[in-house]
C-alpha cells in the first residue's frame, strides 16, 4: 500500500493539517516558511513509513522531490544575502539537528522494549484494582450535635402547614351607591361627621367601599373632605356647610 | 480445645501486635500504602513499621502464601501470587495493560521519562500525531493530565500509580537511566554518515 505523501497528517508548532495543505499555503506565500520546522517533516514522514511497515521508494522520492523544494525555499528566505555561506552551513546544522531527534527518539523505542519486558514478567502477577473500597477519613465538618436537639428542631419544621385561606374568594362587594345613600343622609341631619366613627364595626371590605362612596362625593362637590394630618380623623362636611365656615372665619 | 491452630502466630507482643495491624491496613487499602502513611496510622515510628514489614514479607512471600507483599508504587502492597496467575486469568481480565500497542508503549516511556509532558511534546518526538494513544492511555489510566504548559496552555501528563503498579516500578526512579538508553547522537550520526557515503554519486 503506497505511502500518500500528499496526504500525510503533519501537527507542527506552525501547522497542523495534511502536506498537501501546507505545501499550497506556503506556494501561495500564506505561511511564512521560516515558521514552519522542515525536520518536523521528514520525522513526520519517517515515522509513517515505519508505521506503514514497507519501503515505499515512489513515496520516498516524491517526499524527498517536496522536501528539498521547501528546504531551498526557506534557505533563501532566511539568508537572502548569504547563499555562498549556507551551502557549507545548513546541511551540517540539519544532520546535527536530525541525529538529535532520531537519538531522542530511539530512546523512546528503547524505553518502550524495556516496559515492554517489564510487562512480560508481570505477566503472572494479579493485583487488587478499582474504586476504593474505603474512603480515605474526611474532615468532620459539622459541629458535634445531640440528636435530641436535632429532633426537636426537625418537629418545629415537620408540623403541617397552615391551611392557605380562600376567604377572599367569598368576598362581596356591598355596592357603592348603598354608601352614598348613607353619607348624604348623614350629612341632611349633620352638617359634619367623623368617617372612623361612621364606618367603626364595618369589614375591611366596607370601609373600603365606603372610602370610595367618600371619593365619589368630593368628586362631585358634595361634601369637603379634610385631614390634620397622616393617619388622623377624616372629617366629613357638606360643601355649603365648608363655604359658611371660611365665611364666618372670613367675616370674624 | 487445648490444640489451638497454629497457622495464625498468636503471640501478643507489641512487634507482633504492629505487624498484625500492618497487615490489616494493607488488606483494607486500594492502593499501595507508603511507609509514613503505615506509620501515622499506627501511630509508630516509621522505623518500627519497617521491622514488621520485614516480618510480613517473609509471611507473604512467592511459595508461602497466596498473597504477596510488595514493595511497589511507592508504597506497600498485597498482591496475587505468581502461581495463582492461571486460577486469576480464569476469573479476571487486566484491562490496564491489555493489549497495548508499541505505539502506547512508546508514548506512555516518553510520559514515564519526560512527565510532565504535552501531546505536542510527544509528537514531536514520535514524528506522529499521539492524540489518540494518550486519550488511551489516559482512560486506561496509566497516565493522567498533570497541570498546563506555561506558554501554549496545552494539557501535560504524568504517569500514574497505576502505572508504575502495572509494570512493578517502586518508582519513576526504578527505570533505566536515559544515558543506558539507546545509541547517542555521535553513534547515530556515523550511521548517518555511514549510509550517505554508500548512496551512489
Amino acid at each position: 500500500m503506497p505511502v500518500a505523501v500528499r496526504e500525510l497528517e503533519l501537527d507542527l508548532d506552525a501547522f497542523e493539517g495534511p502536506f498537501d495543505l501546507l505545501l499550497s499555503l506556503v506556494l501561495r506565500e500564506e505561511l511564512p516558511l521560516e515558521e514552519v520546522d522542515l525536520a518536523e517533516i521528514v520525522i513526520a514522514f519517517a515515522g509513517h513509513l515505519q508505521a506503514k511497515g514497507e519501503l515505499d521508494l515512489d513515496a520516498c522520492g516524491e517526499f524527498l522531490v517536496l522536501i528539498s523544494a521547501l528546504l531551498e525555499l526557506k534557505a533563501r528566505a532566511m539568508f537572502p544575502e548569504e547563499e555562498a555561506e549556507l551551502s557549507e552551513l545548513e546541511p551540517e546544522a540539519a544532520a546535527e539537528e536530525l541525529a538529535r531527534r532520531l537519538a531522542e527518539y530511539r530512546r523512546a523505542k528503547e524505553a518502550a522494549n524495556w516496559l515492554r519486558e517489564r510487562l512480560d514478567e508481570r505477566r503472572d502477577i494479579f493485583f487488587r484494582l478499582g474504586p476504593a473500597p474505603l474512603a480515605p477519613k474526611a474532615e468532620r465538618k459539622l459541629a458535634p450535635q445531640e440528636p435530641l436537639e436535632l429532633a426537636a428542631a426537625l418537629r418545629g419544621l415537620a408540623v403541617e402547614p397552615p391551611e392557605p385561606s380562600t376567604a377572599h374568594m367569598a368576598l362581596r362587594f356591598p355596592p357603592v351607591s348603598r354608601f352614598l345613600d348613607r353619607w348624604r343622609a348623614i350629612l341632611r341631619r349633620r352638617a359634619r361627621f367623623d368617617f372612623d366613627q361612621e364606618v367603626a364595626g364595618l369589614s375591611r371590605v366596607e370601609v373600603a367601599v365606603a372610602f370610595l362612596a367618600l371619593l365619589e362625593l368630593c368628586k362631585q362637590d358634595e361634601i369637603a373632605i379634610a385631614q390634620a394630618g397622616s393617619f388622623a380623623p377624616i372629617r366629613i362636611s357638606r360643601a355649603d356647610a365648608e363655604r359658611t365656615l371660611s365665611w364666618t372665619a372670613h367675616s370674624a | 480445645m487445648d490444640r489451638t491452630l497454629r497457622l495464625i502466630p498468636t503471640e501478643s507482643t507489641p512487634a507482633a501486635e504492629l505487624a498484625r495491624t500492618i497487615e490489616a491496613l494493607l488488606v483494607v487499602a486500594s492502593q499501595p500504602l507508603p511507609l509514613e502513611e503505615l506509620a501515622s496510622a499506627a501511630e509508630v515510628d516509621p522505623s518500627q513499621v519497617e521491622q514488621a514489614l520485614e516480618v510480613l514479607a517473609e509471611r507473604f512471600a512467592e511459595g508461602h502464601s497466596g498473597i504477596v507483599l510488595e514493595h511497589v508504587a511507592g508504597g506497600w502492597a498485597f498482591r496475587a501470587s505468581a502461581a495463582a496467575a492461571e486460577a486469576c486469568l480464569r476469573l479476571f481480565d487486566k484491562p490496564a495493560e491489555k493489549g497495548l500497542s508499541q505505539a502506547a508503549l512508546e508514548t506512555v516511556a516518553i510520559v514515564a521519562y519526560l512527565g510532565p509532558v504535552s501531546r505536542p511534546e510527544i509528537a514531536r518526538i514520535r514524528g506522529v500525531n499521539v492524540d489518540g494513544v494518550v486519550a488511551g492511555l489516559a482512560e486506561r489510566g496509566l497516565i493522567a493530565e498533570s497541570g498546563r504548559d506555561d506558554e501554549f496552555g496545552a494539557i501535560r501528563y504524568r504517569t500514574t500509580q497505576l502505572f508504575e503498579r502495572v509494570f512493578g516500578l517502586e518508582s519513576l526512579t526504578a527505570l533505566p537511566r536515559v544515558d543506558d538508553l539507546g545509541t547517542d547522537v555521535a553513534q547515530i550520526r556515523e550511521r548517518l554518515e555511514a549510509v550517505a557515503e554508500k548512496r551512489p554519486a
